[in-house]
């Protein structure tokens, strides 16, 4: 896909997942900053994190799941660079060796005749109960993005459920990664 | 020991210290504060505009003409929703900008006040950076990197939105020097940590047998020593160079490596020699469409350079072989050393065959045009311009449209910083408030604003400014009676159904001049036309030319969108083949 008004010569060009992980400061508008160049210039977010990684130099990490061609993701990662708070980016995905996790909460509509075969998945892919005060039957599972759909998808041929994810989160493996 | 004021007299103290002189403004509610401020002092000159927008296009053309930042002043709510169109035009176009909105008190910010609006929000995409500033102690910090982030790197826009309780609350004053702003949201240039990228650039020129240099606005902006390095090395290497819409002075016209404009209006040899070429070096253009044509068929067999001092712009639209990142300036003093150090030359026979192909596409002639002695013809109009001009101090503005594409063909710029014209967004309205900047900033000088009888009425209201500040802006309007460029498509494209684009019930631009105040002043016949162009130089006053011109005459050569380079349309009798035609109705 070419940001230009005319047909792009280059149509061979495979998309695949990428991960960013954007450092910036965290100011108010950050990140709608962010998020606005992504939908001002016609690109897809799949999944989005933000939290503050660092209290006294206010310093927020923005995880950003998105999808494209490796020109696509390399003129995404330029654009962000663009944005004044932004101090970092960087494709986890191109730099290699990364490791991702993410977090589910799922609320599972149980009874007795499907309470075994749940508990047994769950145990499986060690998701933990979580005590609520209305009994409900919460679970919470972390890890890899691909696991976790793997878990849904065995509890929902079960029964019903409902599901809030965090979107992955991802770092480095390489040791005291230089932030910029 | 650091001084505590309102938050407006911080906001002045600090357009004192960063060397501002002028203010383009529109009072209100929200910034009463600080234009209460601005009553008491006598640093800080205001010229109130008619409409927010002419006081955002007048701070551009301001900026365009003297390389400083353009500042405006306008109050919350409608003030600054009128001021997005020309943020957009200097986002796009890289013009440094500092726009200071008022803001509803913050205890009322989110419940839908009077003349309240979301101005961050609105401004986040059509600005390099904005703040809304709740602290009168940040005023001062505040103020000081948004003039520097407007003018670092890349050039653009800043917006700080002011809250009216902030400009009343007491606040400490920071000096500029005291600010430190951290490194990351400046502009950082890595290139100079790799010297070979140079090495690669002059090699590949110097081996070069069909160079072309492909010369942009961002030369313009670097200052008037990247004009000079760029027409040195150009001199050095012997190459043809062509420059943008927004490059147009870098290299004077009548310089003989000078190929003129490129792109969609641009000159036939330029945009031949741009498809032919066998490298290309791009210094600080961006691969706009309007120059690019159709992309799978742009300069096909070229080794392509670019050197860029915004990243992103690399391997937009265009992927390139050597990418430089950096000011134009500096790149280019660097290149200048390496070559010399190195003792290259280009080689002089292969250029020689070079010229001669161009020189064979320079007879044909494109700007040809057949002269009438009834009508005036618009190019004849801007020629005649351009020969009872061309030895005063002239700075020409545009509008948009066919007379915007006349005036870049037929008006010859010798320097820098005298063209005036709305690039990127194509923003009608834009050359009579920025013709009004520019006269702010040069008194001495004559501006021009090369108008299109649409065009001007977007902004006409502005007539009050230029005559209350005895600014004698000249708009010389190419009247046609037509939306003209939009007609232009009609005709070509969409089977002559002039659909919306004759401007039925113009006013009498002579007696509109009058009632203002001004001269107004008409040409109807060529032979009329150079007393007219005459008196309106040596009228000391704000001056309408209403020059009655063809009124279908086509603005060519062209390239048809969704044509490539090598295809363009010379005259209304070569007609492009069905298929593309098709094809390209559908772009811009």
């Amino acid at each position: 896909m070419n940001k230009s008004v005319y047909d792009s010569p280059d149509t061979t060009a495979v998309s695949k997942r990428h991960i960013l992980t954007v450092l910036v400061d965290n100011e108010p508008g950050v990140l709608a900053r962010v998020i606005g160049m992504f939908s001002g210039r016609g690109y897809n977010i799949d999944s989005l994190n933000v939290a503050e990684v660092s209290n006294d130099e206010h310093l927020s990490r923005i995880t950003i799941v998105t999808e494209g061609t490796s020109e696509v993701v390399n003129q995404i990662e330029k654009q962000l660079l663009r944005i004044v708070p932004v101090h970092s980016v960087s494709n986890l995905d191109e730099e290699g060796s990364a490791v991702e996790a993410e977090v589910a909460l799922v609320n599972i509509d149980l009874n007795d005749s499907n309470k075994k075969k749940i508990y047994e998945v769950c145990d499986f892919y060690r998701a933990r109960k979580i005590e609520n005060e209305n009994n409900s039957i919460i679970f919470e599972i972390a890890g890899a993005s691909e696991r976790i759909n793997r878990f849904i998808k065995e509890v929902n041929q079960i029964t019903k459920i409902e599901i809030v994810r965090s979107g992955p989160v991802a770092i480095s493996t390489y040791k005291n990664a230089k932030e910029d | 020991m650091k001084q505590e004021m309102t938050g407006a007299e911080i906001v002045l103290q600090s357009l004192v210290d960063q060397g501002v002189e002028v203010v383009f403004g529109y009072p209100g509610g929200a910034v009463l504060p600080i234009y209460d401020t601005l009553f008491k002092q006598n640093s800080i000159k205001h010229v109130l505009v008619r409409q927010e927008g002419g006081a955002i296009h007048a701070a551009e053309g301001y900026a365009r003409s003297t390389g400083k930042v353009g500042v405006v002043l306008v109050t919350s709510g409608p003030g600054a929703t009128n001021v997005v169109t020309g943020l957009t035009d200097a986002m796009m176009d890289s013009i440094p900008i500092v726009c200071i909105t008022g803001q509803v008190p913050q205890h009322l910010i989110g419940s839908d006040a009077f003349q309240e609006c979301d101005t961050t929000g609105i401004t986040r995409p059509c600005t390099k950076h904005n703040y809304l500033v709740k602290d009168p102690n940040k005023l001062s910090p505040v103020f000081h990197e948004a003039f520097t982030i407007a003018q670092d790197g890349r050039p653009g826009p800043v917006l700080i939105d002011i809250p009216k309780d902030v400009q009343f609350a007491k606040g400490n004053y920071v000096e500029k020097e005291k600010i430190i702003i951290p490194s990351h949201r400046l502009f950082e240039p890595e290139i100079f940590k790799h010297d070979d990228k140079i090495n690669e650039v002059v090699d590949l020129i110097s081996k070069a047998k069909k160079p072309i240099f492909y010369i942009g606005g961002g030369c313009i902006n670097s200052g008037p020593k990247a004009s000079e390095l760029v027409a040195k090395f150009v001199e050095i290497t012997g190459a043809p160079a062509t420059m943008t819409l927004m490059g147009l002075g870098v290299i004077g016209s009548s310089h003989p490596n000078s190929l003129g404009m490129l792109g969609m209006h641009g000159m036939y040899e330029a945009n031949m020699a741009m498809h032919e070429c066998d490298v290309m070096i791009n210094i600080g253009a961006r691969f706009d469409d309007r120059v690019t044509g159709r992309l799978d068929a742009f300069s096909p067999n070229s080794k392509k350079i670019h050197i860029d001092i915004d990243e992103s712009n690399i391997n937009k639209t265009i992927k390139v072989d050597v990418p430089v990142v950096g000011d134009v300036t500096n790149v280019l003093n660097k290149i200048i050393k390496t070559w010399k150090d190195k003792k290259l030359k280009t080689n002089s026979s292969d250029l020689k065959l070079w010229w001669d192909k161009i020189n064979k596409w320079k007879k044909i002639d494109c700007l040809n045009f057949s002269n009438d002695e009834k009508e005036i013809k618009p190019q004849y109009a801007i020629q005649r311009l351009y020969e009872l001009t061309k030895d005063k101090k002239t700075f020409i503005t545009t509008e948009v449209g066919q007379h915007q594409m006349w005036a870049a063909q037929f008006y010859k710029f010798e320097k820098p910083n005298r063209w005036l014209t709305s690039g990127g967004l194509g923003t009608m309205g834009y050359g009579f408030p920025a013709a009004i900047g520019a006269q702010v900033a040069n008194p001495d000088a004559l501006v021009i604003d090369i108008a299109g009888d649409a065009s001007i009425l977007m902004n006409i209201q502005e007539m009050s400014t230029a005559v209350q500040y005895r600014l004698p802006v000249k708009i010389f309007i190419l009247n046609n009676e037509y939306m003209g460029m939009v007609r232009q498509w009609q005709e070509l494209l969409h089977g002559g159904r002039y659909s919306e684009s004759y401007t039925d019930s113009l006013p009498d631009f002579v007696k509109l001049a009058e009632s203002y105040k001004a001269v107004g002043l008409r040409a109807k016949k060529p032979e009329e036309l150079d007393d007219v162009i005459n008196e309106m130089i040596s009228t000391d006053k704000t001056v309408i030319a209403d020059i009655w011109v063809s009124k279908e005459e086509n603005c060519f050569p062209m390239i048809q969108s969704g044509s490539a380079h090598n295809e363009m349309v010379l005259s209304k009798d070569q007609k492009q083949d069905k298929s593309s035609a098709e094809k390209g109705k559908i772009l811009v």
